[in-house]
């Protein structure tokens, strides 16, 4: 443990209520903490340089999962072990349910929350391909009030979000895919379990005769943010699953994406796993 | 009696109620009144001159003990070999991490930001990283030339082959990575000292008499007034055979000039980028074969890069070299080795020590040799495994029945070899997940090399209390490899009294003799064969004193070791290691019998290749050896297990990534070894043919599965895949960098 | 030098026993229940959540105590390797794991048994991929997992 311990405060807010006030004390002051598996990483190591946190983890109407109205509701405190366990995101989200399994082992999936992982803002995240492929919206709270942000637009560069500093995430909100649609998700990671993605693949298709009806892509560990592929699903839409669409759209995710060499990995095998991944995805439809 | 109570017999290991419960101790677990806590400050760079050290401001720097160089009150050397290597650096740094100096307080978390404040000020010196800019030599960075140790191992004459026209002549070039222990528990001592009651360590070590004699010479002081005490030790596989000697020594000198005891336990940050890993190596082969498959000719250059300092570079170098033309009946061989220095962190003992990276390169130059004379790889091998009265490259002639045949046989019914082999042939071509089998043979000699054990002169005692407890006294420590259980069955069985009497004694240089290091699988088959001397020695005391017949109950044997302990006084006796009279070794030609006795093996993997992601995974592994007689066939899997999953590590996962010389992933979230779900089922037969030096007929099985693995698993990989890949650790960037190749190529 | 902050009082239970803990807020769990109470059992081996060498239950919930912070277990019912057996009497796990060998060096065996008593109470009659997946955030460096897996499948008989 490198950390200076003294220098680190954690107070426990009884309300959400209070939890907000404490953000409203200025830019940064107070920080929140839920699961800890990622801050107590850095505190480890001395490099948390926040040193004021107040917990969440117990606020309990951030927590769960719903629906109305034809939106599923996943709270932020949500952890992977609650989303492995549900029943309605098996059923209508089942990327996330595996995107959930492959994060961490046990031990993770049971502290880890599906919105501390979006607020960490890691590019190599697990959850996140497959919110960006279903299309998400994230719910902000502040003592001001509420507000959506589509999740594809939450990301705006690497570790730096839309956030305001008195916000909080309370949630993540799903539309229903539509019927019929596939799901495919591959986390590509060092090896089987407990393993930091080098590629995480996720998308979901409707096929409607020959031709793709809506397609939706996403890659993690590929760029400084979680990558919406945009340009690919757009030259997918509507078009006849040939060979020589294939080919253009293995063509064009390889110029959308900007990963990098790291300890992990290679920029070049990055991108032709995410290609090859793209073909496999688009040729099972 | 000598019966067969308890050997071959899995009995419950001694220590293991304590590890299940929680209550073994590990020195972490361990406080001692008005301790401190002790860190090192290391060099950020790989290789300069210290030009000052600057001590930060807001910290307290008068409640900090400090020590540099200039407090050391002995030698400021680590005394292993060739005592190259400083406790702090003095001046100049010849790697990066290298300590330079060390800092103690009562207050931990205190102490990390004092750690943090130090700057080291250093004046950068050019320095080289690799085994090529070691050779070249970019820059001379030890000795005269670079070369820590160079052997030369010579066999007929394998000039005279080359022209021959009968011989197709086959080359290649090998390399492995470095690889880290990591055994789970870090690097950690506590240390008393102070110049009247001399020093006490104790700590995670495999040889506390390598501690203590570094310990004698850092301090100056004699050897009774240093003492090491192994605690219980969280794993080795040799990441605990030279380092503890350099850990226990800074914790002494924090109590020596504070006067307090010195607590001194590595982060796992700290373990993984400063401590020794598996020699990095490069091997050159150039095979002669003949067109029906007899290999007449081997020349192998073999070099490891040993770091920056000598540590044990040269023993290493030793074993790689004598293993490097492997269990084959070859006239003609010529190995030339080289330990060269570079400014890495220096490398050290890695169960294998040398033998995986030169058995690594020799299976994988086989099946390249099989390919050009169009045989199988088995039978390329079947018509040149060494039998009985064959020599090896060494000149050792093999005088026990060795049947790598049947083994290989037998490795290749559990798995279904040629069907298999067959079947992925067949299939491979529009699959999506390529298939492949392959296999490696190979020894592993036990024990030191040579005549290492003649110098050694290992000694083990053996007490009976007035209580018919047997006391086994062995510096040999439990690392988890089962050493207490494997002692206390040979002691039993000697005498023929049941294995709960037997108490193996924690090993402390006050308590213990030096019965040698727990390395090089000499435990079981060297220092067990000392115990089950020493345990025949009291038998024949009794048996002398009249209280004992050749045989005898529980009941008999505690009545007569009260009756003599009552008359004579102490029941004790110690034995020395005698070099058997037919081994003979000759130091300075590397010729002669190599090692006392051999374990033989035959390993085959069964692996996947995904075509998406270029990931190789392993399916399937069988292991089979003979490894004499099988003292505890539970703990005996275990360490066949426990290796063979290293070396699927070392194979796929393990890389360590150099940037300036420094391990840039040294956390365990980014240096990646198997997890539970990485390993595939393990299957492990053993074939017994006792050997009549070891205890009850067993050799030393601890390093030989580490052996097999990687060349196995790349062998398969070459039948999945096409490509004859080179290097380990093979990641899959580096196979898709090689399909993509061989795509090109073949359009 | 940074600012400093007091140490809390953190009451909880630990092994059934309840418990005043005076902690720094961000003191890792695994070093309070190891300094304070001395309940050595548990293990450091990465700081990280990566090994599970610290692995304990909290209410129920396998977690790395590496990663979770004194503040955070206010009111929590913790158990440690130390309260796994039944005093005396072994639990069929810790049985099973000297029994088949799935302790070496024994490290990791704490947060081994932890992980495997976890998937015992979630998984009673486990398939040989629930044990791989159940066990997959504990390394093991000794064994190779295979004794480990041999001693789950033994205590699922035994239970």
């Amino acid at each position: 443990m490198r950390a200076y311990l003294p220098a680190y405060e954690m107070v426990v807010p009884r309300t959400l209520g209070e939890a907000l006030g404490l953000l409203r004390e200025g830019a940064g002051v107070w920080r929140p903490f839920a699961g800890g598996t990622d801050l107590m990483v850095l505190l480890e190591a001395g490099r948390l340089e926040q040193r004021k946190f107040f917990s969440i983890r117990h606020l309990s109407e951030l927590r769960g999962v719903g629906e109305s109205d034809g939106v599923v509701r996943v709270g932020a405190l949500t952890t992977y072990a609650d989303v492995r366990r549900s029943e309605l995101l098996g059923r209508l989200f089942p990327m996330l349910g595996q995107a959930a399994r492959e994060t961490g082992g046990i031990a993770i999936q049971n502290r880890g929350t599906v919105g501390g992982n979006i607020a960490n803002a890691s590019p190599a995240a697990d959850t996140p391909p497959a919110l960006l492929a279903y299309d998400a919206e994230v719910e902000l709270v502040s003592a001001d009030g509420a507000r959506r942000v589509p999740y594809a637009e939450f990301h705006t560069g690497y570790k730096q979000t839309v956030m305001r500093a008195d916000e909080l995430i309370a949630a993540v909100l799903l539309p229903k895919p539509p019927e019929g649609a596939q799901h495919f998700y591959r986390k590509v990671g060092t090896r089987r379990a407990q393993a930091i993605s080098k590629v995480c693949f996720a998308a979901v298709a409707s096929v409607e005769g020959e031709s793709l009806a809506e397609v939706r892509v996403a890659l993690g560990s590929v760029a400084p943010v979680v990558l919406r592929c945009r340009r690919t699903e757009e030259l997918l839409r509507g078009r006849a699953l040939d060979e020589e669409t294939l080919r253009a759209a293995v063509e064009e995710i390889g110029r959308e994406v900007t990963p990098i060499d790291d300890v992990r990995s290679t920029a070049r095998y990055r991108t032709r796993v995410a290609q090859n991944l793209l073909r496999e995805f688009l040729s099972e439809l | 009696m000598s019966s067969d109570k308890n050997i071959g017999k899995s009995v419950p290991r001694k220590e293991g109620r304590a590890k299940v419960t929680g209550a073994a101790r590990y020195v972490d677990d361990l406080r001692l009144p008005g301790m401190l806590h002790g860190v090192t400050v290391r060099s950020p760079v790989a290789r300069g001159r210290i030009t000052n050290i600057h001590f930060g401001e807001g910290i307290p720097w008068d409640e900090f003990t400090v020590v540099t160089a200039r407090d050391v009150p002995g030698a400021n050397y680590v005394a292993l070999i060739l005592n190259d290597q400083p406790y702090l650096a003095d001046a100049v740094v010849n790697h990066a991490e290298e300590p330079v100096l060390l800092l103690a307080h009562p207050d931990k978390y205190l102490l990390e930001e004092a750690r943090r404040a130090v700057r080291i000020e250093i004046e950068p010196l050019p320095a080289v990283f690799n085994i090529e800019e070691s050779l070249e030599p970019k820059e001379v960075v030890w000795g005269e030339d670079n070369v820590f140790k160079t052997f030369l191992v010579e066999k007929g004459n394998v000039d005279e082959v080359w022209n021959s026209p009968d011989v197709i002549i086959i080359e290649g070039e090998y390399r492995t990575g470095a690889q880290e222990q990591l055994y789970i528990e870090t690097n950690g001592v506590i240390a008393e000292a102070n110049s009247e009651a001399g020093v006490v360590v104790r700590g995670s070590m495999q040889c506390p008499y390598y501690v203590h004699k570094a310990l004698v010479k850092l301090f100056d002081l004699p050897e009774d007034k240093i003492r090491v005490i192994q605690t219980e030790t969280g794993g080795g596989f040799g990441g605990k055979e030279e380092y503890p000697s350099m850990i226990a020594g800074h914790a002494a000198l924090l109590a020596w000039k504070s006067g307090r005891p010195v607590k001194m336990i590595y982060d796992r940050a700290e373990d993984m980028v400063a401590t020794t890993k598996r020699h990095p190596s490069r091997t050159r082969h150039r095979t002669a074969v003949t067109r029906d498959g007899k290999l007449v000719g081997m020349e192998i250059d073999f070099v490891v890069d040993g770091g920056a300092y000598a540590t044990l570079s040269s023993v290493v170098l030793s074993r790689g070299t004598i293993h490097a033309a492997g269990p084959y009946n070859c006239p003609n061989v010529r190995i030339r080795s080289r330990a060269v220095a570079t400014n890495l962190p220096p490398h050290g003992a890695f169960r294998g020590f040398g033998a995986p990276q030169s058995i690594f390169a020799l299976e994988r130059q086989l099946d390249k040799v099989a390919a050009a004379v169009n045989l199988s790889p088995e039978e390329l091998r079947r018509r040149n495994f060494i039998t009985k009265g064959e020599t090896t490259a060494t000149g050792q002639v093999i005088r026990e029945d060795v049947d790598l045949d049947g083994i290989l046989d037998r490795a290749f019914e559990l798995t279904d070899y040629q069907a298999r082999r067959e079947r992925f042939a067949r299939e491979n071509a529009g699959a999506r997940v390529k298939r492949g089998i392959g296999f490696a043979s190979f020894m592993h000699g036990a024990g030191f090399t040579g005549s290492g054990e003649k110098y050694l002169q290992s000694i083990v005692g053996c007490e009976a209390t007035a209580e018919g407890q047997l006391r086994v006294l062995a510096a040999s420590t439990e690392i988890g490899q089962g050493t207490k259980t494997v002692f206390a069955q040979i002691a039993a069985d000697a005498l023929g009294i049941d294995y709960d009497s037997v108490e193996v004694v924690q090993p402390d240089t006050a308590d213990v003799p030096n019965s040698g290091p727990t390395v090089a699988s000499r435990t079981t088959m060297i220092v067990g064969k000392l115990v089950e001397t020493a345990a025949l020695q009291i038998k024949e005391t009794l048996k002398g004193a009249g209280l004992v017949g050749d045989t005898f109950t529980q009941d008999e044997w505690t009545r007569a070791c009260a009756e003599y302990i009552n008359t004579h006084g102490p029941l004790k006796t110690h034995v020395q290691y005698q070099q058997p009279g037919d081994i003979e070794w000759d130091d300075e030609h590397y010729r002669g019998d190599a090692y006392g006795a051999y374990a033989w093996a035959v390993y085959v993997a069964e692996v996947s290749v995904d075509t998406l992601t270029y990931e190789a995974r392993v399916e399937d592994f069988v292991a089979v050896q003979e490894v004499g007689r099988v003292i505890h066939p539970i703990l005996a899997a275990g360490q066949i297990e426990g290796g063979v999953a290293q070396g699927i590590g070392w194979a796929l996962y393990e890389n360590v990534v150099w940037r300036d010389g420094r391990m840039s992933n040294g956390q365990m979230t980014n240096y990646i070894i198997p997890t539970s779900a990485d390993i595939p089922p393990i299957r492990v037969h053993f074939f017994e043919n006792p050997y009549a030096g070891g205890p009850g007929g067993a050799k030393g099985i601890g390093e030989l599965p580490m052996d097999g693995p990687a060349p196995a698993i790349l062998n398969a990989i070459e039948q999945a895949t096409g490509v004859a890949f080179d290097h380990v650790p093979l990641t899959p960037e580096a196979v898709m960098d090689a399909l993509e190749a061989a795509a090109v190529a073949s359009t | 030098m940074s600012e400093v902050t007091g140490k809390t009082s953190v009451r909880c239970h630990v092994n059934g026993v309840e418990v005043t803990l005076n902690a720094y807020p961000f003191a890792r769990l695994l070093d309070v229940l190891r300094e304070e109470l001395d309940l050595t059992g548990t293990k450091e081996g990465c700081g990280e959540g990566e090994c599970g060498a610290c692995s304990v239950l909290i209410d129920g919930e396998l977690v790395n105590s590496c990663l979770v912070p004194a503040a955070q277990v206010q009111g929590a019912d913790i158990r440690t390797v130390e309260g796994v057996a039944d005093g005396e009497r072994l639990h069929a796990i810790q049985r099973a794991m000297v029994e088949c060998g799935g302790a070496q060096c024994g490290i990791c065996t704490p947060g081994m048994v932890l992980a495997a008593v976890n998937l015992l109470n979630r998984t009673p009659q486990p398939s040989e991929a629930d044990i791989r997946e159940g066990l997959a955030g504990n390394l093991c460096r000794c064994t190779g997992y295979m004794k480990i897996f041999d001693a789950v499948v033994q205590a699922v008989k035994e239970r």
